[in-house]
């Protein structure tokens, strides 16, 4: 315990000074990482309800916070990673936050959202008891090479994972991780028809998902009507009014219902499906702003996938639109993939920014796409944005430092939530 | 007049955004007053290659490479012809490759290519990956991305497309990067890179008008490439 306790005092002095310093989270975890390697798998055993993986390409921090809170709603406390800082040191950094002075985590159940990379090493320390693997999709190809490696890496989670796994049944890739696992396996998916709103890489030149309908799915996620959902549990439909954004967030929402009857038993469905109604949706995934009363709404894009599921779901609303778009290693350094997005659903673009502003530019010019004005520094071009047309309703399509950029841009203007 | 470009193995070998090559040089022909078609082939299709103007074929996964191999070699004696005959083609990272003799894997193991360029590529175990500037003295500065860990040599009188700026090219060994054959440009580089290098989507029209008679000596009409010319300025910039 001794050892506990040192780790955790200097871990906390660490992020004293740090945040002092005005710095991020990752040096205090990473400071944590080289005293003690040991530190969260020590501070995690105790939980007595164990620890719970959420990975897959698009989607785990929203799918995250609605896990956490749903468990919250059935009076479980939760300790989470909700910074976004999805890797190992995000964890630890985290944890400093939460743990007393003994390093004693007051929590029953861990729920962390992990990069499918940092995952497969996680997993070594920490044997998750649950696990909710949402997608495989192309994504940072500079980090992870190819999507089948991107695979091979979630199978490992699923592999370590020692109670119940929860899996998408609709994704090819996914399922066939469900091949190879021993733990109890559960499946959440979707109709055919709602798959056409959700293409994949696979479906982005031929053919038509459909739904993998042989496979039960514990929550199935039915029909949608604006802000809407009806899902299928137990034979039942139930309607649920959400203000949760974008169709995808949606198919999330049956995810982490699913893991969450799980881990608190089919009984508490109800409860988390009332309790899922109030949730908003994540920093920066579909979050809204509200500048002066106009809203501005921030769509974190890192993938063609991801970039074309936010354009069919938020291209056809009436607001002024800017995009800005970073290179840097969170961004993904390889800027290809906007070539695979298909942008003729935008009417036009106001604003572009970010470093690579004009690869974007260029991407639109050949789908025809009007612009406004075009200018790589960030500060700048929203400060145009918000003063052009004040009224007018807005959305943002951001990479994820741009989105970091505008919410801290922001946060000098107007309330924006802090994620410490 | 229509132009036609086929798209080789598109549903397998379009990881990279390869899309994008294949959509510049439809728009720069459609400006320019030309109909296009654009065909797709994949495994098993039965594309008449005799029509086709413009050949363009992308990276893909190695299980992508598997799916594709055997239909590339059915068609390999067809699409070397065709080489010969100076039809324009683009080929990018795994289809540069596989237009190769072989690709050696790393356990010695070689798959066959299709024997139309003069080179052969073996596994490394490191990635050859980032933003990548080359030097051709046909083309100018040519930006791109590259990612990959297959090692590209070139035979000692084959051409390569350009020097290696900044960034690995070909292999870890020499400086040169791509292969200019006939009218074929094969390369690493994608980005993808016709965007933010026209002047190699224009060489490939101008030979593919050629091959129909059109005269493109007067030139091809110009095209405002301001955007382009400005990410590429960027580009150049770029850290590694």
């Amino acid at each position: 315990m001794a050892r506990q306790m040192i780790s955790t005092i200097i871990g906390k002095s660490v992020k004293k000074v740090a945040k002092l310093r005005g710095g991020g989270s990752a040096l205090p975890g990473l400071v944590i990482e080289k005293i003690d390697p040991k530190f969260i798998q020590r501070t995690l055993a105790d939980l007595p309800q164990g620890v719970v993986i959420i990975s897959g390409t698009n989607g785990k921090t929203t799918t995250t916070k609605i896990v956490v809170e749903l468990l919250e709603s059935v009076g479980l406390k939760v300790f989470t990673n909700r910074t976004g800082s999805n890797f190992s040191r995000g964890v630890a950094a985290a944890l400093l936050d939460e743990v007393n002075i003994r390093g004693k985590l007051d929590a029953d159940i861990a729920v962390l959202e992990l990069d499918e990379a940092w995952a497969v090493k996680f997993v070594q320390i920490v044997r998750p008891r649950f696990s909710l693997l949402l997608n495989v999709m192309r994504d940072q190809l500079d980090r992870f090479g190819e999507i089948d490696n991107t695979a091979a890496l979630l199978q490992k989670i699923a592999e370590a994972t020692s109670d119940t796994v929860v899996l998408n049944r609709d994704d090819p890739r996914i399922f066939k991780i469900s091949e190879h696992i021993q733990a109890k396996k559960v499946f959440f998916g979707t109709t055919s028809e709602l798959l056409q709103l959700m293409p994949t890489d696979d479906t982005l030149k031929y053919g038509t998902a459909v739904a993998n309908q042989s496979v039960a799915a514990d929550v199935l996620l039915k029909k949608i009507n604006a802000q809407q959902a009806t899902f299928q549990i137990d034979n039942k439909e139930i309607d649920v009014d959400l203000q949760l954004t974008g169709v995808y967030n949606l198919l999330n929402a049956a995810a982490a219902v699913a893991l969450a009857r799980q881990i608190a038993g089919p009984e508490i469905t109800d409860t988390i499906l009332s309790a899922l109604e109030s949730i908003k949706p994540a920093f920066g995934r579909g979050e809204t702003i509200y500048l002066n009363g106009t809203p501005i709404e921030l769509i974190l894009v890192k993938n063609p996938s991801g970039f074309r599921l936010a354009l069919l779901s938020f291209a056809k609303n009436n607001s002024a639109t800017m995009i800005a778009v970073n290179d840097n290693y969170a961004d993904g350094r390889d800027v290809s993939w906007f070539w695979d997005v298909d942008f003729s659903l935008l009417k036009n673009v106001a604003m572009i920014s970010g470093v690579r502003a004009y690869d974007m530019a260029l991407r639109l010019q050949y789908d025809d796409i009007p612009i406004g004005k075009i200018d790589t520094n960030i500060s700048k071009t929203l400060e145009d944005f918000i003063n052009t047309n004040p009224d007018e309703p807005k959305q943002i399509f951001c990479s994820y430092t741009a989105m970091t950029a505008i919410r801290r841009l922001l946060s000098e203007k107007t309330d924006v939530e802090e994620i410490s | 007049m229509k132009i036609t470009i086929a798209q080789l193995y598109p549903r397998d070998m379009n990881l990279y955004g390869d899309w994008g090559n294949t959509l510049v040089l439809k728009k720069r022909l459609e400006r320019r007053g030309f109909e296009v078609e654009i065909i797709d082939h994949n495994p098993g299709d039965s594309t008449d290659f005799s029509k086709i103007d413009i050949f363009v074929g992308g990276g893909g996964q190695d299980s992508g490479q598997t799916i594709i191999q055997n239909d590339l070699l059915a068609r390999a004696d067809e699409l070397r012809q065709l080489a010969k005959d100076g039809v324009p083609m683009l080929m990018i990272c795994g289809m540069y490759q596989l237009f190769g003799r072989f690709f050696r894997t790393l356990k010695g193991e070689e798959i066959v290519g299709a024997n139309i360029l003069p080179i052969e590529t073996i596994a490394g175990d490191e990635r050859m990956i980032g933003n990548i500037v080359i030097r051709s003295q046909e083309f100018g500065d040519i930006v791109g991305y590259e990612n990959h860990s297959g090692q590209t040599f070139l035979d000692k009188t084959a051409k390569p497309l350009g020097q290696v700026i900044k960034g690995a090219g070909n292999n870890m060994t020499d400086a040169n990067e791509g292969v200019r054959y006939n009218n074929i440009i094969a390369t690493y580089l994608h980005g993808p890179i016709l965007p933010k290098n026209p002047q190699i989507a224009d060489f490939l029209i101008g030979e593919a008008l050629e091959r129909r008679g059109v005269s493109a000596d007067s030139g091809l009409e110009r095209i405002d490439d301001t955007l382009a010319n400005k990410a590429k300025e960027i580009a150049l910039k770029l850290s590694r």
